[in-house]
């Protein structure tokens, strides 16, 4: 599929709208979802990481 | 009495040892997925001819039929293992069936907005009332409803089992659904609007499809056990492994 | 069972009797949405007429809903629920029995008033038999459906918003086979092929949905 140039190859033969809004979209998507995993991560982490300090002060004024 | 220890994938049913092969696997997935999605939109921009009918706009289709597939095929394989964590009692099968959720409902979505952007042109209206974005918008709903449902009760196993009547009742559902919807929409506006039969299928157009929808799915394991990881961790908190795991990453 | 299932059947009806008020209500909501839709959009007799089965059978179906509040969550708050779930009873046919007369006091009546609201709507005469052939065979599928998403949200917060998001896509079938039996009929065309579909999905989930509800009910109550 040869486009010619690049303003052909963004125009889409005039459906360039639909046809990149519909790609760009998958891709925010898909890479809002990663990003997503990546902060539930490290929430995930911060946040046990204070439990397990937390628990461990606990165990030591306990003892 | 010795007895020689054989390899049983059965090892990889409890969340610890799951844990670390999800971490080592993922990466290869995301690779595949990449590298997969790259020869797809390759083939979908540089190989595939231009549609006499449609013009360019029917080049959406490459990511609209994979995301739709990719929609169904995760809801069944979410129902398959709440089916096996209800039956079998076994948190890791519930853990992974609550991890593909918004994956698929995000590929649900997707499905929805590109067959959106792919009516306009095609037939005028932002939304058209076909058999197969009306099954995919039941769908979302399905997949909202489990996850609704999940969030909603704070018993953990009660959370899974019931998710996992949920999702079965869904999974037998969704044939009965689809043929409704179907026999519903040619009956009112007959075979002329169908995404299913638009364009007639040339081989570069399938070939196209089933890479893209090979690389949705090997993103789906990669973004699944990314996830199911993070709820392991969240739902195991009170073992010494997932303690010592912390302690590690500090 | 038997006796069990009469059991069940005859303490429902003895309790709904006492509050009437319940089963007037839903009915008084299927009248009143029913009426919303021409008020919305306007009195044109042939307009009204196309949009009438999908209208009835959208108010039916969600009547019947709003009515699934009352199918378990007072057994489970006096602890009747907790009883039959420990009695020797199998607990199928204690479902069954519960669901059979949430379909008597909510189901029913909407069947015997939906031709008067036909009439509201100008159905012809063999449009409005065929309503209530398909309410009659339609709204038990649907107190079947709706036991199961009432006994997965058994005592959960915000419950009557999440039984909706759970039933409503479900109950999407048997919506496209009641109003378009309806349809059919109005158009000319027969209605027995929507009519035996909907018989089949009746079928199917008496076959299925009383073991999902007992099975949910179990998870529920653990």
């Amino acid at each position: 599929m040869n486009w010619g140039s690049w303003q052909n190859f963004l125009a889409m033969g005039g459906y360039g709208l639909y046809v990149w809004g519909s790609y760009v979209v998958t891709l925010v998507v898909l890479v809002a979802e990663i990003v997503a995993l990546v902060m539930r991560r490290r929430g995930v982490i911060e946040r046990l990481a204070k439990y397990y300090a937390a628990r461990r002060r606990d165990h030591e004024t306990e003892a | 009495m010795s007895k020689s220890r054989k390899f049983s994938w059965y090892y990889f049913s409890s969340p610890q040892s799951f844990y670390p092969l999800a971490g080592t696997l993922q990466p290869w997935f995301a690779a595949l997925a990449v590298l997969l999605c790259a020869v797809g939109l390759y083939i979908s921009f540089f190989v595939a001819p231009t549609d006499a009918q449609q013009g360019e706009s029917y080049r959406i289709i490459f990511i609209h039929v994979p995301a739709a597939w990719m929609s169904m095929f995760l809801y069944l394989v979410m129902g398959f293992w709440s089916g096996v964590g209800l039956v079998l009692n076994t948190r890791l099968s519930s853990m992974v069936a609550t991890a593909l959720a918004p994956t698929g409902a995000l590929f649900t979505f997707i499905a929805l907005w590109t067959g959106a952007l792919w009516g306009k042109p095609t037939w005028g209206t932002w939304w058209v009332w076909d058999a197969r974005l009306t099954s995919e918008l039941i769908l979302l709903f399905l997949y909202i409803g489990f996850m609704a449902l999940q969030a909603a009760i704070d018993d953990q196993r009660r959370a899974d089992k019931a998710g996992a009547v949920l999702a079965l009742v869904g999974v037998i559902n969704i044939p009965i659904i689809y043929f409704s919807v179907k026999w519903w929409s040619t009956l009112h506006q007959g075979a002329s609007v169908s995404m299913t039969g638009a364009p007639t299928m040339a081989k570069t157009m399938l070939l196209g499809m089933l890479i893209m929808a090979l690389g949705f799915w090997m993103y789906s394991i990669a973004a699944t056990l990314a996830r199911v990881r993070c709820v392991i961790l969240e739902r195991e908190r009170q073992t010494d492994w997932v303690a010592a795991e912390i302690g590690g990453q500090k | 069972m038997i006796r069990a299932l009469g059991w069940v059947l005859r303490r429902d009806l003895l309790l709904a009797f006492r509050r009437r008020g319940d089963v007037v209500n839903a009915l008084v909501f299927f009248v009143i949405v029913v009426s919303l839709f021409p008020l919305g959009v306007g009195p044109e007799a042939s307009q009204l007429r196309n949009m009438a089965p999908g209208v009835l059978w959208v108010a039916a179906l969600l009547a019947c809903m709003l009515s699934l509040a009352r199918l378990f969550a007072p057994d489970h708050q006096d602890g009747t629920l907790e009883q039959m779930l420990l009695a020797g009873e199998p607990l199928v046919v204690l479902v069954a029995g519960k669901v059979i007369s949430h379909w008597l006091m909510s189901g029913l009546p909407l069947v015997l008033m939906a031709p008067l609201l036909g009439l509201q709507f100008d159905l012809p005469g063999d449009a409005l038999a065929v309503l209530c052939v398909s309410l009659l065979i339609g709204t038990p599928v649907l107190s079947l459906i709706g036991a199961v998403g009432a006994a997965l949200t058994l005592g959960v917060r915000g419950s009557g918003v999440l039984v909706a998001l759970l039933v409503l896509p479900l109950y999407v079938p048997v919506l496209i086979f009641g109003a378009g039996a309806v349809g059919a009929v109005a158009a000319g065309t027969g209605a027995e092929a929507h009519l035996l579909l909907l018989g089949g999905f009746l079928a199917l989930s008496v076959v299925l949905a009383p073991w999902a509800c007992a099975a949910a009910l179990r998870i529920a109550m653990e």
